[in-house]
């Protein structure tokens, strides 16, 4: 049962869109003053550019394709959303869960083999950095997929389109910080 | 102000007291008018039987300028005070004159060392002289400090030179004093640094040159190993 | 969807879900929430207050054995300053001055009725409730609270055997990060619910500037606490899995937590002086039957102070070790947010002019905060301008600045708002009379506890010192009895607010019946029922806005108010 304050809008955008932007403000100033704080130490520490050659590009370049290419899942999901189709809709964001699902074992795997190596959070500040951030983004790709899977659940019977939208524009989120992330831990060396 | 309290015992006191006593007055000055104004109206519009407020937009001319004439004098109050503020700063900490000596001050959990030059004049040669928790110098000499802390946070503050200044791990500060006073005065740790944060205290012992040559000789390394 | 009034009545009724004690614990509705962050807060508030009392009764009389604490160790001394801070600020200021007004009032005062999102509301009191647990089970943890100072600047926080408080310090670094959680969802509640939840005609400046200034506290919160939520993360790590993000030896830098504490901690002043200034305007416009001065101007000062909030903080760091030249940027941005400050303060007192005024409780509450609140900020200029700051940095000189701004803003705008709301929020009035004594007592034993401390500040007396005995210059017979004024004034000042607590409860049970607008005031939260039903309004009689909240004494006509749902 929903209070009459979530039925308007008085500022003729939907509740719901506008609490999600809301939202990401609030993460875009988490991320920025992580990612803030690496590139000023990153300035004051060259030798940290050896330290990231350990990175494997490849797998990071991987990752970027599988977010990306369920980014384009999540828009897939809108559309059908839109046309009021919710199977359809379920169906996509079921390829998009599969898509963070993927970057999650992908990652894992990458985890694994560095601290095997050696590369752990503690070796030294490259590596805090290249955990702390990596694992707190991973973090929002494996909530994100488990909320779709409610979301799925329920666009399936024909409930709660909208939400369909609003998962996608996390998703994009997801996906955008991830697209500085690649460059900033994997690319520059 | 700290002058009603403490002696003015470096060449910059003075200016940051003087600084000080231009805010107060320059902040005093708003301060009572404000007050003055706002207590005047309490007492001037008290409700009274069958007087009714006026109603006033706030958004007439007539009114506004109270407002924006203020606010103008402000910024030109502002400008003052940030000129003197400024003048001072870059004097204390953004200058550094010729010294004659240089001292290196570490802080630790929970004393302060002091390396003082020692007869030569020079740092990190044999004659250099060690204490702990008290620091020996010259009136009328310029001292360079290098200041710096082996363990977490302190701050090396010397209440009647002024002076005020974090030791940072990892980091070597630099900065200056002139002691214009002869006497006997506290060095605070004014950052806390843990449970020993309240007995990090130090003593502060401006010399004499005769004195100070004395106090050099009495605890010259090299003579005692003679 | 389209159902008619009577089944949404209908509905209501079985919306209240639980029964019993259980309804109170687990409602969504607002004003039940609301409460239930005041209470707590309340509750904060006399533990923040009671370690005032312990650790002033320590720089009174130092080594004493205090009645119904004990002796103070230097460690415990540590601890009880640091919790008193962050209590104050974290678990009583915010959540009573924002959460528990805001989720009260913002519903109430734009016609709706509740949040946008009732569960996440109280999600985020659910949250916030944890975090207060958490930090005072902190206190009682092997190696005691923790005890690096609300700032908990690393190496010292960062690492257990600098501060002896390892399990302390990582809990009291939890309770934070999950307060702030709680108010990130809150905020977002409120911003969302302002910006589409108003009653149908209320344009922007027919918001009441209360709800302005506390969603605009939110926004500001949330866009200021991200790095050091971030650097939350980070300390975290450095306390827990041994990472070395400010550890020096590692390649980390402890200044950095400095600049993110700070970016943060700077901004949070103003978030919560924000809305107590938005209490002050309600019931100086209410108590003076006047328009407020410039609406607009309030406003704009308002979202200025915001903004140029964001470019100060490193003046809590001009000694720090920052590069010197970078302090001059800062004394240039702290001074000019005088301007904004100044102008708001000279609104509110402009508001009184040709007003009619009467001295009621809160109307007492509001004028006080504005005469108390002018020290607090002249004072800040002192700090702000740089070179005066190498002195003042660290000293007394600063805590005297600062509870000159927090006491008049979390203690004063709280009497203020309670003494104003309590009729609407319990349907009965508080007693007149003991409320003036109340006052009387709190303000001026609140003089005497910090004016002193500004005397002591001024003659070098340095901050979370435990026994001055260490420092001959500080030691003299005259300070120490400046130190015992200072706490004879805070036991008086704690023992009266028994005559509070007394007026607050009895008023709650025994007071005379509230009518539903018992100020004659204009804003919408008094047009409904004296406490308002569940749902605010019945619901086919949801209000409707004619006209701005501030229409009093308007010419020609019969009342002097014009309450902003009835029609022209
Ligand atoms: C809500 C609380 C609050 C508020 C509102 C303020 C307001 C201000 N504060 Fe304060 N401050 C704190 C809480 C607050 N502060 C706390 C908690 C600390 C210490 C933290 C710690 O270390 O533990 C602190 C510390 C602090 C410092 C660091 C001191 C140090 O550690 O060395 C500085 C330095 O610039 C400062 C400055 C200011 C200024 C310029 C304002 C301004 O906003 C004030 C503006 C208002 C006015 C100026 C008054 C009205 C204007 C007039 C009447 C016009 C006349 C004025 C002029 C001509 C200039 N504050
Ligand atoms: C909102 C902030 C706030 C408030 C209100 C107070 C209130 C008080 N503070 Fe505190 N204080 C801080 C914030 C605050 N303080 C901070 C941030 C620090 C720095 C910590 C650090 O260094 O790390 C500090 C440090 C500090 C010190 C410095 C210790 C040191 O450096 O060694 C001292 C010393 O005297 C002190 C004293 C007091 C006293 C006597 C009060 C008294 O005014 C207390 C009286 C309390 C009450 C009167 C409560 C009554 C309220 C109610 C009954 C509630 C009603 C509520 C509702 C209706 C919801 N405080
Ligand atoms: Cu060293 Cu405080
Ligand atoms: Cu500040």
């Amino acid at each position: 049962m929903k209070p009459i304050a979530t039925t308007r809008s008085a500022s003729s955008i939907p509740t719901g869109r506008l609490a999600i932007w809301w939202v990401l403000a609030s993460e875009v100033v988490i991320f920025g003053g992580l990612l803030g704080s690496y590139i000023m130490h990153r300035l004051g520490h060259p030798e940290w550019g050896e330290t990231a050659a350990h990175t494997n590009t490849w797998i990071g370049a991987f990752n970027t394709l599988v977010l990306l290419t369920s980014s384009l899942m999540a828009v897939l999901a809108h559309d059908a959303a839109e046309q009021g189709d919710g199977k359809k809709a379920a169906r996509f964001i079921g390829m998009t869960m599969l898509g963070g699902i993927t970057f999650a074992c992908v990652k894992s795997f990458e985890w694994y083999t560095e601290i095997s190596h050696g590369f752990t959070i503690t070796l030294n500040g490259f590596w805090s950095f290249y955990y702390t951030a990596a694992g707190l983004h991973a973090l929002h790709v494996i909530a994100g997929t488990i909320i779709m899977g409610f979301i799925a659940f329920d666009a399936n019977r024909g409930r709660e389109l909208q939400r369909v939208e609003l998962i996608g524009i996390y998703w994009h989120f997801v996906d955008i910080v991830w697209i500085f992330l690649f460059p900033l831990l994997y690319i520059a060396k | 102000m700290p002058q009603l309290f403490l002696d003015q015992a470096s060449s910059y006191a003075h200016e940051i007291d003087n600084l000080i006593w231009i805010i107060a007055a320059a902040v005093g000055f708003w301060f009572i008018v404000a007050e003055a104004v706002f207590f005047g109206f309490i007492l001037k519009y008290r409700a009274k039987p069958g007087q009714r407020a006026a109603y006033i937009e706030g958004t007439e001319r007539k009114y506004t300028r109270f407002i924006s004439y203020p606010h103008m004098i402000i910024i030109l109050f502002d400008v003052v005070l940030i000129a003197g503020s400024i003048r001072v700063w870059y004097l204390v900490k953004q200058q550094l004159p010729d010294a004659d000596r240089t001292i290196r001050v570490i802080g630790q959990q929970w004393a302060w060392t002091f390396v003082h030059p020692g007869a030569d004049g020079e740092l990190d040669t044999d004659d250099d002289i060690r204490m702990v928790d008290e620091l020996h110098v010259q009136v009328g000499d310029t001292y360079h400090f290098q200041l710096t802390s082996t363990d977490v946070l302190h701050s090396f503050s010397v209440p009647v030179f002024r002076l005020k200044q974090d030791a940072v791990p990892g980091r070597t500060i630099t900065g200056w004093f002139q002691p214009t006073r002869t006497g006997e005065y506290d060095i605070q740790c004014a950052e806390i640094c843990g449970i020993g944060h309240g007995i990090m205290a130090a003593k502060l012992f401006i010399e004499s040159p005769e004195d100070h040559a004395a106090w050099i000789a009495a605890h010259n390394p090299t003579a005692s190993l003679q | 969807m389209a159902h008619s009034s009577t089944a949404h009545a209908h509905e209501h009724a079985h919306d209240h879900g639980p029964q019993g004690i259980l309804k109170y614990i687990w409602s969504t509705d607002h004003k039940i929430i609301g409460m239930q962050y005041m209470f707590t807060g309340m509750f904060m508030a006399l533990i923040g207050g009671f370690m005032a009392y312990t650790f002033r009764m320590q720089l009174a009389f130092p080594g004493a054995d205090i009645p119904l604490f004990g002796v103070v160790s230097p460690g415990e001394y540590n601890a009880l300053v640091t919790n008193h801070g962050s209590i104050m600020i974290f678990w009583v200021a915010m959540p009573v001055l924002i959460a528990a007004f805001g989720n009260y009032l913002i519903p109430l005062m734009i016609g709706a009725d509740d949040m946008v999102f009732p569960r996440l509301n109280r999600l985020s009191y659910q949250i916030f409730l944890l975090s207060a647990i958490l930090i005072i089970a902190s206190q009682f943890v092997p190696g005691g609270g923790f005890g690096g100072a609300w700032t908990s600047y690393p190496p010292l926080s960062a690492n257990p055997a600098y501060n002896l408080t390892g399990l302390g310090a990582t809990m009291w670094l939890l309770a934070v990060a999950l307060e702030f959680v709680a108010f990130l969802l809150g905020g977002i509640n409120f911003i969302v619910t302002l910006m589409n939840a108003r009653a149908p005609g209320m344009r922007a400046y027919d918001i009441p500037i209360v709800v302005w200034m506390i969603v605009i506290a939110s926004i500001l919160f949330m866009l200021s606490v991200g790095p050091l939520m971030a650097g939350a993360v980070m300390l975290l790590f450095d306390q827990t899995l041994g990472t070395g993000f400010f550890d020096p030896g590692t390649g980390g830098d402890p200044i950095l937590w400095q600049h993110l504490f700070w970016f943060f901690g700077h901004p949070e002043v103003y978030v919560v002086l924000l809305p107590a200034l938005g209490f002050v305007a309600e019931i100086i416009t209410v108590f003076s039957r006047k328009k407020l001065f410039g609406y607009k101007t309030v406003l704009y000062t308002a979202v200025a102070t915001a903004i140029l909030s964001f470019f100060v903080w490193a003046h809590h760091q001009f000694v720090a070790g920052i590069d010197p030249r970078m302090a001059n940027v800062f004394t240039v941005t702290t001074l000019l947010i005088s301007i904004p400050i100044a102008e708001v303060l000279f609104v509110i007192i402009a508001t009184l002019y040709r007003g009619s005024i009467t001295l009621t409780v809160p109307m007492l509450w509001a004028l006080a905060f504005v005469a108390e609140f002018l020290i607090g900020g002249v004072t800040g200029i002192f700090l702000g301008a740089s070179g005066a700051d190498i002195y003042f940095h660290d000293t007394y000189f600063v805590l005297a600045h600062f509870h000159y701004t927090f006491f008049p803003i979390a203690i004063i705008g709280t009497f203020a708002a309670v003494t104003m709301w309590f009729p609407k929020m319990f349907g009965r009035m508080m007693n007149e009379k003991l409320g003036r004594i109340h006052f009387w007592l709190t303000v001026t034993a609140f003089n005497f506890i910090f004016i002193p401390l500004f005397i002591l500040g001024t003659a070098g007396q340095h901050r979370r010192i435990y026994d001055y005995n260490h420092f001959p210059q500080l030691a003299t017979e005259g300070l120490q009895d400046l130190r015992i004024v200072a706490t004879t004034a805070t036991v008086v000042l704690l023992l009266s607010q028994v005559l509070f607590l007394f007026n607050f409860f009895h008023s709650l049970f025994k007071g005379e019946k509230a009518p539903d607008n018992p100020w004659k005031s204009n804003t919408l939260e008094w047009t409904t029922s004296s406490p308002p039903p569940h749902g605010n309004w019945p619901p086919d009689a949801m209000p409707n806005v004619y006209r701005g909240p501030y229409e009093y004494s308007v010419e020609g006509r019969e009342d002097d108010y014009w309450p902003q749902n009835q029609p022209a």
